[in-house]
């Protein structure tokens, strides 16, 4: 096999892959190989791509499994993530005997900064999420008791779920949103940098160091926006009421004052303060466990998330559980 | 394997002793059966291509990454069968400069360099803000105190990670690819400061490089490290492996490919030279 040239004025790179096409037809074949025809400078590009055999790459690349071996990888990759999380658990736990101890090492500074980047840093986003969702509960209320004449109640309804549920919850989706995404962000970026490295040699624990202040500051801070939720819901709602229900100001504050009491908030609070933990240790835990590579940062940020948010609606639900098993 | 040591210099203690290290990542083994000796005062360059795992080794010697088999021996202390604290400690007597510098990106250069004496040393403030001014001025870095990692050159973070590193006085300096990113002027006066450091301050300096010009001009010892064998095949003074050691792989790295075995290398049995 050889090629005639001749006519060819310009190529470019299509011409190697097709004269390495027609080689290894040639080879199939048992034919002679001859590209002696072939403009000069293609002769050389083609010997240079070929110089180096390629490199058989052992494994870990792209070894195909079937469907049993990708449910095997599945539940062995499930194994060391369950692993990761009580590891982490256990981590966070004595990290925190050690700050109760004093013995712990961290920046002061650092403490103030996260806890207001994430407290008085979401108040804006915080205000606005948490009136909506008092003007709605006010107006889905509205609508089925306004049926009754009984459209004061709609001040209980809002108080009421916004004090038990839609406070710590908005909070807690805002605070994943927020506060998660940016932990894990931080914490990712600084792995990617071999900062977290520089801390280990260094003799400071990353756990102390970066994740404890960041779980208190979420577990002081969340159950006072929750609370700070819970006001400007009411206000929402008592805006509804007036504007749409002809209730009086002084009726609907007195009505919500009459439908609340502490151990309502006290509920609200308590469960505000473990979404602010999960969340917390779901977006330190993904930063830690980021890969070398931005686009390790953008997953890890993702799945911070995404924990968060289940992590939320399930412990939600299991404390709603508790609370109706203890009577509360 | 090709040991050409140092000519009989002052008898000088072994500080870090590596014997039958294998490391790797879960069932991916980097580099096996990895011995040498790193002597104190030493310029130990771990050197091999692109991708031989010469950091990860690193890492093994600093307490980041536990090795699969073998010890690493820290003045006759096996730095891996310590307990999590008592490895910090021996930890804290090495400083560890990064390929990217690796400074905490949220803190200014003198706070970078200040933390470790913040955290382990009973100093006052006063006394802490002398050191760190003398750390950053060692580096050529003094009046950059206030400025943030982002808002300098990578070759100024290079250097403020050195001082950073140095910041607790340690017995030994571990650099990943220290002239990486680096101009060929600024790679050098890097050089020279690492050479001048361990001159003045009398710390075992282990270097991960592929840069031949640093490798002759500051090593004293050396380990070449294998991609293909994934083990090492020479140890010794590259000047002296440069000059004595026959393995074609460790010539053409040294020679920079002039040196070109591949007819020897496609004669011989591939293997024949490894490790006699």
């Amino acid at each position: 096999m050889g090629f005639d040239a001749s006519g060819i004025t310009s190529w470019d790179s299509a011409l190697i892959v097709f004269v390495g096409r027609a080689q290894a037809a040639a080879a199939r074949l048992g034919a002679d190989f001859d590209m002696s025809g072939l403009p000069e400078g293609a002769q050389r590009v083609f010997r240079l791509a070929h110089a180096v055999p390629p490199r058989s790459v052992t494994a870990a690349a792209g070894e195909r499994l079937g469907l049993v071996g990708r449910i095997g990888k599945a539940a062995i990759d499930l194994a060391g993530a369950v692993r990761d999380v009580f590891t982490f658990v256990g981590d966070v736990a004595i990290a925190l005997i050690r700050f109760v101890t004093g013995r712990a090492r961290f920046r002061r500074p650092d403490f103030v900064t996260n806890f207001a980047d994430c407290g008085p840093g979401a108040l804006p986003i915080v205000s606005l999420i948490s009136f909506l969702t008092g003007m709605i509960l006010a107006f889905v209320g509205a609508i089925q008791l306004t049926a009754f004449g009984a459209q004061i109640f709609v001040a209980n309804l809002v108080a009421i779920a916004m004090a038990v549920e839609m406070g710590g919850l908005m909070t807690g989706i805002i605070m994943a949103g927020r506060a998660g995404a940016s932990f894990a962000a931080q914490i990712g970026t600084m792995q990617v940098n071999e900062e977290i490295d520089a801390l280990r040699t260094t003799g400071l624990s990353p756990v102390e160091f970066l994740v404890l202040p960041r779980i208190l500051a979420l577990f002081v801070m969340t159950p006072l926006l929750a609370l700070y939720a819970n006001f400007l819901g009411i206000m929402g709602g008592a805006l509804v009421g007036v504007m749409l229900l002809d209730l009086s100001w002084e009726g609907y504050i007195a009505q919500t004052k009459s439908a609340l009491d502490l151990s309502l908030f006290a509920r609200g609070l308590i469960k505000a303060a473990v979404f602010g933990v999960l969340v917390a240790m779901a977006g330190c835990l993904r930063g830690m466990q980021c890969g070398r590579s931005a686009e390790a940062v953008g997953k890890v940020t993702t799945s911070a998330v995404v924990t968060s948010l289940v992590l939320i609606v399930v412990a939600d639900a299991i404390i709603t559980v508790v609370y109706n098993a203890i009577g509360w | 394997m090709a040991v050409a040591g140092p000519v009989a210099a002052a008898p000088a203690r072994d500080h870090i002793v590596v014997s039958g290290v294998t490391v790797g990542y879960g069932e991916r083994v980097i580099q096996r059966d990895l011995d040498f000796i790193i002597r104190r005062g030493d310029i130990f360059i771990i050197m091999g291509g692109s991708g031989c795992g010469k950091s990860t080794v690193m890492r093994s010697l600093i307490g980041l990454v536990p090795p699969q088999q073998g010890k690493v021996m820290v003045d006759g202390t096996s730095l891996w069968d310590l307990d999590e604290d008592a490895r910090q400690q021996y930890i804290q007597r090495f400083g560890a400069l990064y390929q990217s510098g690796a400074l905490w990106s949220s803190m200014t250069l003198a706070e970078n360099v200040a933390l470790a004496l913040e955290q382990f040393t009973q100093l006052s403030p006063a006394e802490i803000r002398e050191l760190v001014r003398l750390k950053l001025a060692l580096v050529g870095l003094a009046g950059f105190e206030d400025f943030y990692p982002s808002e300098i050159s990578g070759g100024m973070r290079k250097r403020a990670g050195l001082a950073r590193a140095m910041a607790l006085d340690p017995e030994a300096l571990f650099f990943d690819e220290p002239s990486a990113g680096l101009d060929p002027i600024s790679s050098r006066l890097l050089d020279d400061l690492i050479q001048e450091l361990r001159d003045s301050l009398g710390a075992t300096v282990v270097m991960v490089t592929h840069e031949l010009p640093s490798i002759f001009a500051i090593g004293t010892n050396s380990v070449f490290l294998d991609a293909e064998t994934k083990t090492m095949i020479a140890t010794g003074d590259p000047k002296v492996l440069l000059a004595e050691c026959e393995d074609p792989r460790v010539r053409r790295f040294l020679t920079r490919g002039e040196d070109n075995p591949t007819e020897a290398a496609s004669a011989a049995p591939p293997m024949a030279q490894s490790r006699p």
